[in-house]
């Protein structure tokens, strides 16, 4: 948190038209800043250094020492602040938005001429620190370690660490932090980082708490249904006696669409969004030019049913894809706290995988009906056995215990909720990369039976190339023709290019553009047209939950914007467990 | 586990209903059929939940007796003896008075037998209501004492669970409560075994551990030397009890953890220059007192800094300069404010609660803080109406409060500066003499001592104490039993005499009385006895006084002389004894007193002849004044003295090696020359 000074950059302003009598000179004494006054006789010889950048509001408390070398003749040294612009030929304090506390009588200075009794003197040896406090805008002196009470308040922001001295001989080593201080300022931050962690926690939501608890249950059955997590978001809405806006089968059928997006088989995507939402593309020229750019790609990385079709082994199926119900479309950037959450209590996840993978080659041969995926209800039943039964235990164990914990009963019972929802949203996430790449492997390589692991432009398959090819043009020709109707549009050209360039290489996998061929990026337009699916049912296009988390995320930003010094001792991470 | 109180649901049902009620509780324990027993008691466990009426019906009713019976009964179920326990726990959690009848019944030892059952619920909930009932201030807690197994015992069920760790913990910090208790704890293992459950993973285990150290600790040198040496997980104890202190943990830890680290250091274990005392504790302990704290730890907070600095100069120094603290304590003086009584009744009540325990913490901070250091003690004066304050604390109606002021004055009564300014310009004498009046035996000590420094001859305030009639106050306190008493009596007394005028020390000898003052002499406390040498000595001063003393009661005098140049006593004493020989030497008729007794001039000769320097010096000033020439029959005295063979001495003395026995003896050498 403290803003480390660099070597060198303290800058001594003198005063050129003046007779200097005071030389003040700036060296690097091991490791430390170094400042020797020259010879100054009276108060108009005083002149201050400071620092070459003011103090970050958005660092929320700042701190450095001074240790006093030499007090010289007379010991007249101040140490404080200073805005920009104030003189630096007089002691910090003495000024207009200047503040110091001065050795020689241990009086503090608000920018005024007279001091106010502040605390001891100092002198050789003593070490004297000075800590801003950005949040309430309070400074506090220490010297030898020990905190000397706050010295001024309401300070302005944008103040610069300011030394000044005076008589000869007078010598002062600063301490921006490249050396251990004395005071325990990380003991004095980790106080008011638990202050403002439980100011946050304990933010009165209004008196109306059953509101409170709806606003909650919305939050999570929204971020569920959004996601398509049809039968869990119906269980949940049972417990909790929510409604659901969507209907059961549009949930359904939004998942289907994800999963083939997902499993990057964008034909097949494409077609079922057509014919589930007639005029929804057409609507959204853009969002159908990504779509079959990637379909492209997919086309390139040999997973596109149009492509797989040519494929010896695998048979023309559109149910391929419930080898994997756990594909969950990732969430947007918005939150990287839980991408990286490998949660090891979250144990449905591994169920999950587990099915999927012994699944995998039973499905793969046969063919299922089309209209839903069973193995994905099974999977989400599972969980909400789950969810049901840990809050049966925590209703039999209530009434295991004795009488006096009966009386935290319900308390117990959001708990078990709280705790059922939190795992399902790390269930989406969970081991996603891992199964979407064995998955995407096995698609990929049409001869991976073989035990052949090279993988083959379209599978290998000539046919499926030309198919491709004769794909490549149809798009370009797309492109132009929105360029016609819709003018230029310098995204589409560069996606076009980046698709186009994979065939340049020999081995596109392994190649400058090779990323888009990645699983992973099929998320980001799985989640663009998930939203504009719910945007044309007049539903939000994001999850209240995302848009409450990115809404936290962005205030956090603002308050950093508008200097409040809080914002460093507020991370969203402390409150995601 | 804890059981929350709720009042409310008691009131609407009538009161024969439920007594009503209560007496079909009490009779199903005694059916036939012990499943139906125990049917009844838990039904009697649910209706009692947050009951106090219906508590104290059953409580009346008897069923306490018939609980313990079942409790004990070999033959009851496990089921139902816990059962038992759980409602018995639940009675305790009532009033007072439920406690005081439970403990009646004799519940102590009946759940102490329980503990050697092997079930583990059932010792829980006869540990838990062991620890409601032992915390509540009406059980004397020397019951848990007097089974010497019980002890070990305990030590033993630390391990079951973390609920037998919370109870007995909790159990052992309330139970100790003198140095003996300390020591059956220690002597048990406490401390090996309480001090792993700082590191447990529940905060109330360790908060309990913690408490258990803090009242160990105190005022106790051997369990604190065993604390610095003890490891916990590779960690030294003090160490723990400083990570406890950081700032982000909650404030009743930091504050239990800051008091185990005084309790220590003052006991000798850790120094005050340590690191974790001056850089930790201390600024540990000056937050407590901050305005944010809660009032109950404002005040724990001050009287535990109060104790930590109190011998240590350098530590007063450094928390005064610490946040403000001389003027944050200002603000103790604050409650009830005057914004609070019109804010909420609830805040009122409980302010004034606590106003009392805020000022006189703060007068015992300020005690300390200005015990030592006159700079320190220039801040505490120049305090907002820091004087006003004390006046008016020596006066409340609140015995520790005028104990806390009167020390707070007693402690800046120590500057002279003080004394000339402010003691006089705020009349501090007036109040303390009223306090001298009539007052404990402890505030007394305090005052009389304040008004020891008040009583010097540089104190403005001497006269006006003087006319107050001060003197038979002061005689009257070195009658007293307390020598601290005496002490401070006759020291007062030695002040007043000093340069006094003849009326002053008329009026102290008349108001004492010879008899009294010999009987001082013979004190078995040497501090009297110094300080009775002391006034002697200021009332034997300038010519006219002590011819004037000597010519009343000169044999006396002379014979108490005899008596303590003759017997065991310290060279102080001896010392200041020959000086008042000197005095007298020095009146113009009482040193015919000195020449007339033989024995008293080969006293004399004796200490001149003394191995130690100051001995010698004192005898030989009396000598110098006995033949000092300029009166009247000094030639006689001189020649008596020679013919004794002082002059040899005298001689002799003027080639010491000590430069001001030289000097002595060579102007005594000159009055025979002359």
């Amino acid at each position: 948190m403290q803003w480390r000074e660099r070597k060198g950059m303290l800058q001594a302003q003198e005063d050129k038209n003046r007779r200097l009598y005071l030389c003040q000179c700036v060296t690097e004494h091991r490791g430390s800043l170094r400042l020797e006054a020259g010879h100054g006789k009276n108060h108009k010889d005083a002149a201050s250094v400071r620092a070459a950048h003011p103090i970050p509001a958005a660092c929320g408390i700042y701190y450095f020492e001074v240790k006093i070398v030499s007090k010289g003749r007379d010991g007249y040294m101040g140490i404080g602040l200073s805005a920009q612009g104030v003189n630096m030929n007089r002691l910090p304090g003495w000024d207009k938005h200047s503040y110091g506390y001065h050795g020689d009588d241990g009086h503090s200075f608000c920018s005024s001429g007279t001091g106010q009794p502040y605390g001891p003197t100092f002198t050789t040896g003593d070490v004297i620190g000075c800590c801003v406090n950005l949040i309430n805008n309070t400074c506090f002196y220490t010297k030898n370690g020990h905190s000397l009470g706050v010295a001024f308040t309401d300070l302005p922001p944008n103040l610069y660490p300011t030394v000044g001295l005076q008589t000869p001989g007078e010598i002062v080593d600063a301490n921006f932090g490249q050396h251990p201080f004395v005071f325990d300022i990380e003991d004095y931050m980790s106080e008011w980082r638990a202050k403002i962690h439980s100011m946050i926690a304990r933010f009165p939501v209004g008196e109306r708490l059953g509101e409170w608890q709806a606003v909650l249950h919305n939050m999570v059955s929204s971020y569920l249904v959004h996601h398509g997590y049809c039968a869990t978001a119906m269980a949940f809405a049972r417990t909790t006696e929510t409604i659901i806006q969507e209907e059961q089968s549009s949930i359904k059928n939004r998942q289907r669409i994800q999963k083939l997006v997902l499993a990057g088989r964008l034909g097949e995507a494409i077609d079922a969004t057509q014919e589930l939402y007639p005029g929804l593309l057409e609507r959204n020229p853009n969002l159908l030019f990504m779509l079959k750019c990637r379909q492209f790609v997919e086309m390139v990385n040999g997973t596109d049913s149009e492509v797989r079709c040519f494929g010896t082994r695998s048979p023309k199926s559109q149910n391929s894809y419930p080898s994997s119900p756990s594909l969950s479309p990732r969430h947007g950037a918005t939150n990287p706290h839980l991408h990286t959450t490998d949660s090891p209590t979250c144990s449905n996840g591994v169920t999950s995988k587990n099915k999927s993978n012994s699944k995998y080659p039973g499905v793969s041969s046969a063919s299922s009906s089309s209209s839903s995926s069973p193995s994905s209800v099974n999977y989400s039943e599972s969980n909400s056995t789950d969810s049901t039964k840990s809050q049966a235990h925590s209703g039999t164990s209530n009434q295991e215990t004795s009488d006096s914990e009966m009386e935290i009963e319900a308390e117990h019972y959001t708990n078990g909720l709280a705790d059922a929802s939190s795992a399902r949203i790390v269930n989406g996430t969970y081991k996603h990369e891992e199964i979407l790449q064995t998955d995407g492997h096995g698609l990929g390589n049409g001869l991976a039976e073989d035990g052949s692991t090279s993988r083959q432009l379209c599978g290998g398959n000539l046919a499926a190339t030309e198919r491709m090819i004769q794909f490549g043009r149809e798009l370009q020709a797309l492109n132009e023709q929105l360029c016609r109707d819709y003018g230029k549009n310098p995204t589409h050209k560069k996606m076009l290019q980046d698709a186009f360039s994979l065939l340049a290489y020999a081995d596109p996998w392994n190649c400058p553009v090779g990323q888009q061929l990645d699983p992973t990026q099929r998320e980001s337009i799985c989640s663009a047209l998930n939203s504009a699916i719910l945007e044309s049912q007049n539903l939000p296009k994001q999850p209240p939950l995302m848009l409450a988390l990115a809404q936290a995320n962005e205030c956090v930003q603002l308050m950093a914007r508008v200097r409040a010094g809080s914002c460093s001792f507020a991370r969203i991470d402390s409150f995601l467990h | 586990m804890e059981e929350a109180e709720t009042h409310a649901c008691s009131i609407l049902v009538a009161t024969q209903e439920v007594t009503a009620t209560s007496r079909h509780y009490v009779d199903r324990l005694f059916d036939p059929d012990p499943q139906k027993v125990l049917q009844g008691v838990i039904d009697m466990k649910n209706a009692v939940i947050g009951n106090n009426k219906q508590k104290a019906n059953l409580i009346v009713l008897g069923a306490v007796p018939r609980l313990l019976y079942l409790l004990q009964q070999p033959s009851s179920s496990l089921e139902l003896r816990t059962e038992c326990a759980v409602v018995l726990g639940s009675l305790a959690m009532g009033t007072e008075n439920n406690i005081k009848s439970l403990v009646d019944c004799h519940i102590i030892p009946a759940l102490l037998q329980g503990l050697l059952c092997q079930d583990l619920c059932f010792i829980e909930a006869c540990l838990r209501c062991l620890r409601t009932v032992f915390i509540s201030p009406v059980t004397p807690v020397q019951l848990l004492y007097p089974d010497p197994t019980v002890i070990p015992h305990l030590m033993s069920l630390l391990s079951r669970s973390q609920r037998t760790q919370e109870y007995i913990t909790q159990i052992f910090s309330h139970c100790c409560k003198t140095p003996e208790h300390q020591t059956i704890l220690y002597n048990h293992g406490a401390i090996q075994n309480i001090a792993p459950l700082l590191n447990s993973p529940s905060y109330k285990v360790q908060m309990q551990a913690l408490k258990c150290f803090s009242v160990l600790a105190y005022e106790n040198a051997q369990v604190s030397m065993t604390l610095v040496n003890v490891l916990v997980d590779g960690e030294l104890l003090s160490q723990v009890f400083v990570r406890m202190m950081q700032r982000d943990r909650p404030i009743e830890m930091q504050l239990t953890a800051a008091k185990c680290l005084t309790y220590m250091c003052r006991a000798g274990a850790i120094r005050t220059d340590d690191t974790c005392i001056v850089l930790k504790t201390l600024p540990c302990l000056v937050r407590m007192c901050s305005k944010e704290r809660l009032l109950e730890e404002r005040v724990e907070g001050a009287e535990t800094l109060a104790y930590l600095m109190e011998p240590d100069v350098e530590l007063q120094r450094i928390a005064s300069v610490t946040d403000h603290l001389v003027a944050m304590l200002a603000d103790y003086f604050k409650y009830p404010s005057s914004v609070s009584a019109i804010a909420d009744i609830k805040r009122l009540d409980h302010d004034l609660k606590h106003a009392h325990e805020l000022r006189q913490a703060a007068f015992k901070l300020y005690a300390s803080l200005g015990a030592n250091d006159e700079d320190v003690r220039k801040k505490i004066t120049e305090t907002e109406n820091m004087m006003d304050r004390i006046v008016s604390g020596l006066s409340e109606s609140s015995i520790k409060v005028r104990l806390a002021a009167v020390r707070c004055l007693h402690s800046l009564s120590r500057s002279v500066q003080q004394l000339r300014t402010s003691f006089h310009d705020h009349a501090v004498w007036k109040p303390l003499m009223k306090l001298l009046q009539n007052a404990p035996d402890e505030v007394l000590v305090m005052a009389s001592s304040t008004l020891c420094n008040l009583l010097l001859e540089f104190s403005p305030s001497k006269e006006p104490i003087l006319e107050s009639g001060v003197i038979e106050l002061l005689c009257s306190l070195t009658q007293s039993d307390s020598p601290a008493l005496r002490v401070n009596g006759i020291w007062a007394l030695m002040n007043m005499a000093f340069q006094a005028d003849q009326k002053v020390k008329v009026e102290i000898v008349r108001a004492l009385g010879t008899e009294q003052l010999f009987r001082l002499l013979s004190d078995p406390d040497a501090n009297v006895l110094m300080k009775t040498l002391g006034l002697l000595r200021n009332l034997l001063s300038t010519r006219p006084h002590i011819d004037q003393i000597m010519s009343s009661h000169g044999k006396q005098i002379m014979q108490a002389v005899t008596l303590i140049l003759e017997g065991e006593h310290s060279i102080e004493v001896k010392e200041q004894t020959l000086c008042i020989l000197a005095n007298i030497a020095d009146g113009n008729t009482a040193k015919e007193l000195i020449m007339t007794n033989d024995d008293m001039l080969q006293k004399i000769k004796s200490y001149m002849g003394h191995s130690n320097v100051k001995l010698q010096l004192a005898a030989t000033f009396c000598v110098s004044n006995l033949i000092w020439n300029e009166e009247d029959g000094s030639q006689e005295r001189q020649d008596k003295l020679r013919e004794m063979g002082f002059v040899d001495i005298l001689h002799k003395l003027t080639q010491a090696s000590d430069p001001s026995l030289c000097d002595r003896a060579k102007t005594a050498m000159q009055q025979y020359l002359a």
